[in-house]
């Protein structure tokens, strides 16, 4: 099975720590489900019992982005909620991954208007385009697959200098 | 249904001066007005018991474009009592697009006067919240207006700034 | 006085929210009132609906609804496009129930031009309707009781769903998002096994669906969580502009389908399922009971569905079927003409309404007798349903406003347009 057929003996085996915590964190990816619209409903078709995505490990979806490190961003961003899937970004901790789900986060999809961004990536790093409108759940459960295995190979030094986010508490006396 | 000879008489019969005309495109009644007289017609046609047009279902307007009287707004109104709905339409005067709220004879009026004003620029006098609907409160432009271009006007909103992510 | 914290949401929504001498601070909340912002990301709030409330404590006094968050221009993207190219949009405007929108859409054009389509694909567009408003009910319900708590209804409705996906998807091959219809019929005959599987379903879904009731119905912190709340009267909910469930849950009897009936749904047996209570969970009733009529209405049109052509043969407003384009001289020219300049329907307005799914969804169409609508105005029922939100969570608890927002059932695609 998983690490039990490597350990010797007396219980040791030789790794590095970036190959065991990339193992740890693609087996638990939390996702942030940023649920905007149609392609939202596709994403809690993967939650449903046929297509299951505990299955990998991703069933915990999180409302609050304290607790997340994969953004799926389903649905059609336009100008006015794009501040908002930026803050809700930014409060998510290192290190994190962005897949934007559909066409609509891709490009602007069929939405060539006046309110739509075209594209996500002018506000935000996508790690993972996913095609579609909306995609089938099968295919988010790929593009979950295709993440796990960027995010098992994340370096810890890169994030050396990470901070976690700002707590923007109101305190008064 | 209420036929249009119903109406007409109906019509004549309370507002002797009102410059009305009554038209019926596939089997829908359609009564055009004057934009000044609208609060008091709704009104009637609302409180009067045969006619009872108790809900009103929608407002939106029209832009015409190149037409001198550019606006018309127009309210889509239903009764249960006939079964039957009933088109308004008020021209605006080209020189304001200005017209009376109707938000006191129907409640449901309010938000979608504030969708038109949000859609259309056009106000409505006596509105008790004329706030924009959809759009962010500091864009300036009105995009159902037909001047408006489809892909709206670069950078009049503001997108976040994507900072040095890695 | 307004605070800095409150920087962040727009003055003119601090002023609708406060009445003219409200003087209102962030200071000892505790003791004074304070202004709470939920959403637009907010799991409760079904998709990106923004509510500002001011509280008493736990009490609502004052709620702003902000919509706008997913205001994707609709009605200009219809005015710079062709009639045909606009099925497609119908799909995302209710995206819960995608094939409900298809048949409003073509129903009004067809309105329009003046056309009928055949009775063997009316008896068609009127079973993918009924699907989908049971699809649409089943999400609403599941949705509602896990706002409230109850997490294994949304899993047990949502695998329902699935089931109903499944046809869609033998049907035409798309999961939602089906763009089915045409105008003047619809895009291919159904396959048997559609049939056969839309039968099978029918018959096994009123003992699933009562499966779910039961975990619920009895269920003493649900019943408690839903009675009585969000409470709105007969004359308050017509007054503004609630269709659909939310106002027969008042006990008003308005269903377009027998009141002005579309389709061929004056040819079927049905009831317009009515509660008298109007709070939410009447709300929920109507939706559960709604199901099981529809699930009738299906049994009936598999029996009684004809047989015959499913699309019109008007070459001139309805594209020939393409086998006759590829060997035909007349039809590959008309087949040219609908697809560079449109279909150019007479000049004149028409407002055309199906009862949808969340109540009832209309479009006003404007035509100067080009290919493309002049003007096209969607009346989306959830926008009316959540003008009435504000009378309903006034005076509730902070907890209610969920169970109320999920009772509305609102779809903001629909709602922002």
């Amino acid at each position: 099975m998983g690490l039990e057929s490597l350990l010797k003996d007396n219980g040791f085996f030789t790794t590095t720590v970036d190959a065991l915590a990339g193992w740890a964190r693609k087996s638990s990816v939390w996702p942030m489900p940023m649920g905007i619209s149609c392609c939202a409903i596709e994403m809690m078709a993967v939650g449903d019992p046929k297509y299951d995505i505990a299955r990998f490990g991703s069933e915990v979806m999180r409302f609050t982005p304290r607790q997340c490190d994969l953004m799926i961003v389903a649905g059609t961003v336009t100008y006015k909620m794009a501040p908002v899937v930026r803050k809700i970004y930014d409060q998510m901790p290192e290190p994190k991954w962005v897949i934007a789900m559909g066409a609509c986060t891709a490009s602007g999809g069929i939405y060539r208007t006046y309110s739509v961004v075209q594209g996500i990536d002018q506000f935000l790093p996508v790690d993972l385009y996913l095609a579609g409108c909306p995609p089938r759940p099968d295919n988010l459960l790929n593009a979950l697959i295709t993440m796990q295995d960027k995010i098992s190979r994340t370096k810890a030094a890169d994030f050396k200098n990470a901070k976690l986010p700002e707590l923007n508490v109101i305190q008064k006396n | 249904m209420i036929s249009a000879e119903l109406l007409n008489t109906k019509l004549k019969e309370q507002f002797p001066e009102l410059d009305f005309e009554i038209s019926e495109f596939r089997d829908e009644l359609t009564l055009a007005l004057p934009a000044n007289n609208i609060v008091e017609v709704c009104k009637y046609l609302k409180t009067n018991p045969e006619l009872e047009f108790i809900m009103c279902m929608d407002i939106t307007a029209i832009d015409w474009s190149r037409r001198k009287d550019r606006f018309t707004v127009v309210y889509n109104i239903f009764s249960f009592k006939n079964n039957s709905r009933l088109r308004l339409k008020a021209n605006l005067k080209n020189t304001d697009n200005k017209i009376d709220t109707v938000s006191s004879v129907w409640e449901a009026a309010n938000w979608h006067e504030r969708e038109t004003f949000d859609m259309y620029g056009i106000e409505f006098n006596g509105h008790p919240d004329l706030r924009r609907m959809y759009l962010p409160e500091d864009f300036e432009y009105h995009p159902l207006q037909k001047d408006f271009p489809l892909m709206g006007i670069p950078d009049s909103i503001p997108l976040p700034k994507k900072e040095n992510d890695r | 006085m307004i605070d800095n914290e409150l920087k962040e949401v727009h003055p003119k929504i601090i002023q609708a929210l406060l009445d003219k001498e409200t003087d209102l601070s962030v200071e000892d909340a505790l003791e004074n009132e304070m202004i709470l912002n939920m959403g637009p990301q907010h799991p409760a709030t079904h998709g990106v609906l923004r509510l500002v409330l001011r509280l008493d404590g736990e009490t609502v006094v004052a709620c702003v609804p902000e919509l706008g968050y997913l205001h994707r221009g609709y009605e200009k993207l219809a005015e710079n496009m062709t009639y045909y190219e606009f099925i497609p949009h119908t799909d995302r405007l209710d995206y819960i129930s995608p094939m409900a929108n298809n048949v409003a859409w073509v129903l009004a054009v067809e309105k329009l031009i003046g056309i009928e389509a055949p009775p063997r694909a009316q008896y068609i567009r009127m079973m993918v309707a009924e699907l989908a408003r049971i699809a649409s009910h089943l999400v609403a319900i599941g949705a509602f009781a896990m706002d409230v708590g109850a997490l294994t209804i949304f899993l047990w409705t949502l695998r329902e769903r699935e089931k109903i996906l499944d046809i869609w998807d033998m049907l035409c091959g798309a999961r939602f998002t089906n763009s089915y219809t045409r105008i003047g019929g619809v895009s291919n005959d159904i396959p048997p096994d559609a049939l056969a599987k839309a039968k099978w379903f029918i018959d096994q879904f009123d003992d699933n669906l009562t499966e779910c009731e039961k975990l619920i119905n009895t269920n003493r912190i649900f019943i408690e969580r839903v009675d009585g709340v969000g409470v709105i009267s007969k004359e308050d909910a017509i007054e503004i502009g609630f269709t659909g469930p939310n106002l027969r849950a008042c006990g008003v009897e308005l269903d377009l389908r027998s009141n002005q009936p579309y389709l061929k749904y004056d040819q079927i047996d049905f009831n317009v399922v009515t509660h008298s209570e109007g709070d939410s969970m009447a709300r929920y009733f109507v939706r559960a009971d709604e199901c099981r009529e529809s699930a009738k209405i299906v049994r009936q049109v598999l029996e009684k569905m004809p047989e015959g052509n499913i699309i019109l043969d008007q070459p001139k407003k309805v594209p020939a079927p393409k086998t006759g384009i590829y060997t035909k001289m007349e039809e590959l020219i008309h087949d040219f003409m609908i697809v560079n300049f449109g279909i150019n329907p007479p000049e004149g307005e028409i407002y055309n309404a199906i009862e949808g799914s969340k109540g009832e969804l209309g479009f006003y169409l404007v035509s100067k007798g080009e290919g493309s609508p002049w003007k096209c105005k969607i009346r989306s029922p959830s926008f009316c349903n959540l003008q009435g939100l504000p009378k309903l969570v006034v005076g509730q608890m902070v907890s209610d406003v969920v169970a109320i927002i999920g009772s509305i059932d609102p779809l903001m695609g629909e709602a922002d347009k």
